[in-house]
């Protein structure tokens, strides 16, 4: 067993954005473990500014091109906020349809393209598509189904054109959403083969105790707007997001970090689902116990796991709100809006976990101010510390070179970091 | 590993192709894989050598590159220039690569350290003004779009493998809208840029009554000055007009003749929070 050894992994693949993994150990011990991201910074809470009301969601979908969606939503959210505009049910009861569809598209593509690989000792999904045919085809088409929905309802699957403030400028039709059922209603079978697949995966042994921080389910499992809740039991309403997102400049990251009870915490899928396991659909639950997987749960590892219980929660939540929609007559797709004077903040779940904007506006629906507060961002300064935290346990075991880097690497993936996302 | 590739029962070559972001969403490396129905078709057409977003393997020999995103910071240039010496063939993949995209909004304030302090108060952030990838290398091609879609990028590299010459749409998204029967968005109601865009998407936003936002820069001839008078006729400023206008950067030469000079933003002059 070699006792000293340096780790240096730049650019690291098959993550969103670019970031690096510096480990370096003496002797034995840990001597530095640093998450490091180089992204370069885009400035969009500058660029908004003197921008009119409109262009908010239009643009900042496009800080992300994997979750553009839950961005559109978030500013939506906040635009809607300000200027005191309550979007009607069929509204509502669609935007979160095309949610879960991102969520299903997002988590599918993480689960499938970014994680297995490793699972499975290969490089790529390319590999997989050799080795692995059946649970390729499998995974397109989870995928397919998700972004055809999201297509239907946002008009397009990436950076989404139907989504405005106040509704959609267009609605699907009543056959398109029976349609949409019938596939959601056979996805299921593919969602279960999913979860043995994942099910044999062997997840790293690993546990940090974490403050997690998600949007508190009163009824439901929360993805647009409500209260905000850690499981350190910190609670705030959705426009005191600051002070549980409490952002600083480090050196190291081109992001910013957050912090609120501890040095780090964590968000997305294992926080929302160890926040809110009881609103999780029944037969999620039923996933997540055969998985392994119940509130708390520490392993960031898990996270893989949490997305797939998602997936079967989303997938069976869908097929309820396409029911009620076809239930009820039809409503107007938006309603009017007058600009005015005022400061709005939406909180959305997205994938990668909970997302803020906020803006506020002059008199003309102008941007004064903007404030995004990213997932990917929240959870830079929790990955650092699970890294810090792994790599001493590792350097204890005396583990070989490539598997600490394989790990390491499986570490940050298991966030499914956007990290481009988290340096907007 | 794959069988050999052959069109009409000619033999082909698979090129290599690197794919490649500078600063950007990623979203068009993502479209290349969201195209479900078609994706190991179209992989099977290439050789994947370089796809950081998607594979751990890396390797610097490759005929095409794929590159997205706009440039805005010193190492970026190095990255792109070596990318360059790489591939025989250099695609700008999407807005970002083509005119800089939504990054270059922060170009309009004409002021750095302003945009810098705006968003990191006083930590230190290495940032230079966003530019093309053109304005640093030489470009081959250029697929257009934010997002770019999917179908045009498999046309384009379709067609780089059987040697079928590339061409894009020179006339106006306003033609592909006519041509799907869509009610005008004017007539709606909203502002479009579709008259003076290029088309190639389909008129894909005005599809979904949405206005067009101009993101695949000026058709050929593009008469700002004509758009400006229909805007004119519907109730929409010239104001409003370059709001629109300046988003993606195709039509940054039209927005600074119109405009001047770069704008100072106004201050922000509350608040609180600030």
């Amino acid at each position: 067993m070699k006792r000293s050894r340096t780790i240096q992994l730049n650019h690291l693949p098959r993550v969103e954005g670019h970031g690096n993994i510096h480990i370096r150990v003496q002797q034995g011990k840990v001597v530095e473990a640093r998450w490091e991201v180089v992204e370069t910074p885009r400035f969009f809470e500058a660029m908004l500014i003197g921008k009119l009301w409109e262009n908010a969601p239009y643009l900042c979908g496009r800080i992300c091109g994997i979750c553009s969606i839950g961005h559109t939503l978030a500013s939506i959210r906040a635009v809607e906020n300000a200027f005191g505009i309550v979007p009607s049910e069929q509204t509502t009861t669609l935007r979160l349809l095309l949610k879960h569809m991102e969520t299903l598209q997002s988590h599918i593509l993480h689960l499938y393209f970014l994680a297995a690989p490793d699972f499975l000792g290969v490089g790529s999904l390319l590999a997989l598509t050799q080795s692995h045919p059946t649970e390729v085809q499998r995974a397109l088409r989870l995928k397919l189904l998700a972004n055809d929905a999201c297509d239907l309802i946002g008009g397009r699957r990436l950076h989404p054109t139907r989504t405005v403030v106040g509704g959609f400028t267009m609605l699907p039709e009543k056959a398109q959403l029976e349609h949409l059922a019938q596939r959601l209603a056979a996805a299921q079978e593919d969602l279960a083969a999913a979860a043995d697949l994942f099910g044999g995966f062997t997840i790293p042994h690993f546990a940090r105790e974490t403050e997690f921080v998600s949007l508190k389910g009163d009824h439901d499992y929360p993805f647009i707007g409500g209260e905000l809740i850690s499981s350190d039991g910190v609670i705030k309403k959705e426009d005191e997001y600051q002070a549980m997102t409490n952002e600083y400049c480090a050196e190291g990251f081109t992001a910013k970090l957050s912090r609120l009870s501890r040095d780090s915490y964590a968000v997305g899928a294992l926080a929302r689902l160890n926040n809110n396991f009881g609103h999780l659909h029944p037969a999620a639950r039923t996933v997540a116990k055969r998985l392994g997987l119940a509130p708390v749960n520490h392993n960031p590892f898990m996270a893989n796991l949490a997305q797939l219980v998602e997936c079967v929660h989303v997938v069976h939540d869908s097929l309820s709100l396409i029911k009620k929609l076809l239930r009820r007559k039809r409503q107007a797709p938006r309603v009017a809006l007058k600009p005015r004077k005022g400061y709005g903040v939406g909180a959305v779940e997205v994938p990668r976990g909970i997302l803020y904007h906020a803006y506020e506006f002059d008199q003309e629906g102008r941007i004064v101010k903007a404030d995004c507060v990213i997932p990917t961002s929240q959870n830079h300064a929790n990955i650092q510390h699970d890294l810090q935290a792994l790599a001493r346990q590792w350097a204890a075991q005396g583990q070989a070179d490539a598997d600490i880097e394989l790990l390491a690497q499986m570490l940050v993936r298991a966030y499914d970091p956007c990290i481009s996302c988290s340096v907007h | 590993m794959a069988a050999p590739l052959s069109y009409l029962g000619v033999g082909l070559d698979r090129p290599r192709v690197g794919v490649f972001e500078f600063t950007s969403c990623e979203g068009c490396q993502l479209q290349l894989v969201n195209n479900e129905a078609t994706l190991l078709d179209f992989l099977n057409l290439i050789e994947l050598v370089n796809f950081r977003e998607a594979m751990s393997e890396r390797s610097d020999d490759y005929d095409i590159a794929l590159v997205e995103g706009s440039i805005s910071r010193a190492d970026e240039v190095a990255r792109l220039k070596e990318i360059r010496t790489n591939a025989r063939l250099l695609v700008a993949l999407g807005s970002c690569a083509c005119f800089g995209g939504v990054n270059q909004l922060k170009n309009r304030f004409g002021d750095l350290d302003w945009v810098k302090k705006k968003v990191y108060g006083d930590f230190p952030i290495a940032s230079q003004e966003v530019r093309p990838l053109a304005d640093f290398v030489a470009v081959d091609l250029m697929i257009y779009g934010c997002p770019p879609k999917k179908e045009e990028i498999e046309k384009v590299v379709t067609n780089l493998v059987v040697g079928k010459k590339v061409a894009m749409p020179k006339y106006p998204v306003c033609m592909e809208c006519k041509a799907n029967e869509n009610i005008c968005l004017f007539t709606l109601g909203e502002p479009c840029l579709g008259p003076i865009t290029r088309a190639g998407c389909d008129a894909w936003c005005p599809n979904h009554r949405r206005g067009c936002w101009g993101c695949r820069g000026p058709a050929e001839a593009a008469n700002v000055r004509e758009l400006e008078a229909i805007m004119a006729r519907h109730g929409f400023s010239r104001e409003a007009m370059l709001d629109r206008l300046e988003c993606f950067g195709g039509f940054s030469s039209q927005v600074a003749a119109l405009r001047g000079q770069p704008r100072r933003p106004r201050k922000a002059r509350s608040s609180k929070r600030s």
